[in-house]
């Protein structure tokens, strides 16, 4: 039960994350119906900012949580400058293009951001620093329970903050009508008096700020950053806005919430599944291998970045509109 | 179909100047080198490991240590077949990945490099050394410890670094009776070393009352490791071993004192460097780990200064880098020759104190009398705490 209720946690906190990137992904495909794969990139590009800035701080002894809030705050604008340029460079002129063209140019961004990253901070694995002492709290009685790290809660706090901050914006403010409106129709929403321009400019910048956000969680989670992290956390982000159902921010925020605990689980338990002792039950013919080597399995946890993208493959066969997604097969 | 023809006659002349090619242009390129009758001649010795990517430092260690072999020896310039010879560096990043490590083989064969020191990963050097086996240029790791490299009857391959199946029981030994653990688990990263030294370590701890309590996998390229630790936790082993880099073993650290695992951690060479520590911070205090060779500080006092002076610290195997370097060094002054074809047959004989020890070949090419060195994290550094010589667990003396 500790085991697992330690995945759970470990899922949830992951899961936050993704819901944080999905949500980037959600709102320009919700406005553009553009799926920007660079923003996995304007996520890496956060965590190298805050890096920077946690470094050059660092000798002001600080107190830790602050020089975080600090690193954050200087990030987010950071990638929402990225976020701007992206669109006013690369995208805008390619609003009316055919809808392969600015995917194309999505994928050279990426590449583009990847290397100007690889310029500026090297390519050699970045340790953050130690700031944040991780301090685990007990769920449980005694030392084998799961634990949960001040960390965590943080990650999680954070996530949901974002998420509620970000539906209240969209769905009480008059920014947030301009942004529905253009989603639904943009060429209406333009006669109507609402500058087209300006809301989708607004949804790339909004979405890298909460790419940042995240950026800053992951490297003062996992400790590390690294110029090529975006990419897979990139995929991984978006098959958990297709699973809620693209374009739509409640199915983002499920998706990826649901996408963390996929992984979390299936990494912790595919070898006891496939454990050749097991196996041997059904399927006999392992019995050799399992008297020697009684926790050998078929498949370990180095298939855990498999999930994302078998989740991926069996929404778009069974349920191309997601989990929670209204419009059907001709935008998706 | 006359296009076609045209076509295939031109592939076959293609191919047949390429044929002819590197034999028409090969003796001219000797002749120069003996008949300007310059007094000196310039050997390109070969470095061959990451520079780039994860484990980047301590690809830029190893060509340091070359590096300062090299230069050393220039310093004082030697007398090889009646020349002076001035050796020169070539340095080649193979991103720690077997399909680079290929190509930048071919390559280095093709700029006809005396010796190729390196690669760093057993993974890249396996495929690596058919190539230059096939070329006849000796290759000598300082690094990599999986005991195939040397398995396969290529003469030109040696290693000054101890092998996993002398380090997996070493550190198994140490795990058993030294630490005391009756429950260990494995983690290894997938790779030629990782998943090698982690089998080795499983095979020694089946001798001792040791049990095994799980084996998982990740990947070299991993950052999460928190789905496989908490899976270890609800089997509370007293040692966690990791086969892998210290690229890997850092955060995997961290993330296991997160999760509230007090295990000590156990580590291959691949993960005994002071990186560990800096990716890791405090929670890398009291790991054990091993290296298969005596700690420099105890075998090459000149070595360290020297080294420390130009480079800084030594991140790990820079030390027998250097020692392979002076092995073909010392094989070039024995045969009296630069030709690889000429002083190759001599490494096997070459014996001398280098920064590591004495070093000496065996008939596979490994190094003889290896030692494994036991050492464990104080304060962010490594500190050596034992030795194991033949089997014997000793303390390490200053």
């Amino acid at each position: 039960m500790d085991l697992f209720l330690q995945q759970i946690v470990n899922g949830l906190t992951l899961g936050c994350v993704y819901a944080v990137v999905a949500l980037g992904y959600t709102m320009v495909y919700g406005i553009i119906q553009l799926i920007n794969f660079a923003h996995g990139d304007v996520v890496m590009i956060g965590a190298m900012v805050s890096y920077s800035v946690i470094t050059a701080l660092a000798g002001l002894g600080l107190p830790p949580v602050l020089l975080v809030g600090i690193s954050a705050l200087i990030a987010m604008p950071a990638c929402m400058a990225v976020g701007y340029t992206m669109e006013r460079v690369a995208y805008r002129p390619l609003r009316h293009a055919p809808r392969l063209a600015p995917l194309i140019t999505a994928i050279g961004l990426s590449i583009i951001l990847q290397h100007v990253a690889l310029l500026i901070w090297s390519r050699n694995n970045i340790p953050f620093p130690q700031i944040i002492e991780a301090q685990p709290l007990y769920l449980g009685s005694g030392p084998h329970s799961a634990t949960i790290t001040t960390v965590q809660i943080a990650i999680i706090l954070t996530s949901l903050v974002m998420m509620v901050g970000l539906w209240l914006l969209v769905h009480q403010t008059r920014l947030g009508i301009a942004m529905r409106a253009t989603s639904q129709n943009p060429q209406v929403a333009g006669l109507m008096g609402i500058n087209v321009n300006h809301v989708v400019a607004f949804a790339f910048v909004i979405g890298a700020a909460l790419g940042a956000i995240a950026g800053v969680m992951i490297g003062v989670y996992y400790g590390v950053a690294h110029y090529q992290m975006g990419f897979l956390l990139g995929l991984k982000a978006f098959s958990a806005a297709v699973l809620g159902g693209i374009g739509n921010l409640g199915g983002a925020m499920l998706g990826g919430l649901l996408m963390g605990l996929i992984e979390a689980l299936g990494a912790g338990y595919i070898g006891d599944l496939t454990n050749v002792c097991v196996l041997d039950r059904w399927l006999p013919g392992f019995s050799d291998l399992c008297a020697n080597q009684p926790h050998a399995s078929l498949f370990g946890s180095n298939y855990k970045d498999v999930y994302a993208f078998l989740v991926l493959i069996l929404v778009l066969v069974f349920k191309p509109s997601g989990l929670l997604g209204e419009r059907v097969g001709d935008r998706a | 179909m006359q296009t076609f023809w045209r076509l295939g006659l031109a592939v076959i002349v293609a191919l047949s100047l390429a044929a002819c090619g590197p034999k028409e242009e090969a003796p001219p390129a000797k002749k120069t080198g003996s008949a300007t009758e310059a007094p000196g001649v310039t050997v390109k010795i070969a470095h061959a490991g990451p520079l780039t990517g994860s484990i980047a430092h301590l690809g830029k260690d190893n060509e340091n240590g070359v590096r300062l072999a090299l230069d050393q020896a220039n310093a004082n310039p030697i007398m090889i077949g009646g020349k002076l010879v001035t050796f020169e560096l070539l340095s080649e990043d193979d991103q720690a990945d077997p399909k680079v490590g290929t190509t930048v083989a071919q390559k280095l064969v093709d700029e006809k490099v005396a010796a190729v020191i390196g690669h760093l990963n057993s993974g890249v050097s396996i495929p690596a050394s058919n190539i230059y086996h096939k070329a006849g240029i000796p290759m000598i790791s300082g690094s990599a410890t999986n005991p195939t490299l040397t398995e396969r009857g290529l003469t030109t391959v040696f290693r000054t670094v101890g092998r996993d199946d002398q380090q997996g029981p070493a550190l198994a030994m140490y795990l058993a009776h030294n630490v005391k653990a009756t429950t260990v688990a494995l983690i290894d990263d997938k790779t030629a070393y990782g998943e090698g030294v982690a089998n080795e370590v499983e095979k020694a701890l089946k001798g001792t009352p040791v049990t095994l309590v799980g084996r998982e996998r990740t990947s070299d390229r991993e950052t999460d490791f928190k789905a496989i630790l908490t899976k270890l936790k609800a089997r509370r082993p007293d040692v966690i071993f990791h086969g892998g880099m210290d690229a890997t073993a850092g955060p995997m650290i961290r993330q296991a004192r997160e999760l509230g695992i007090t295990a000590t951690f156990a580590l291959g060479d691949g993960g005994c460097t002071n990186e560990t520590a800096r990716l890791a911070g405090t929670a890398a205090e009291g790991l054990i780990c091993s290296q298969a060779g005596l700690p420099s500080e105890a075998a090459g006092k000149a070595f360290l200064d020297d080294f420390t002076a130009r480079y800084g610290d030594v991140k790990q195997y820079a030390p027998y880098v250097y020692d392979g370097t002076l092995a073909v060094i010392e094989a070039m002054k024995r045969a009296d020759s630069v030709d690889p074809a000429i002083f190759g047959p001599a490494m096997a004989s070459v014996r001398f104190t280098g920064a590591t020890g004495t070093v000496e070949f065996d008939a596979k090419g490994d190094r003889k009398n290896a030692d494994i060195t036991i050492f464990t994290m104080k304060h962010g550094r490594l500190v050596p705490i034992a030795l194991v010589q033949n089997g014997l667990v000793s303390a390490f003396k200053r």
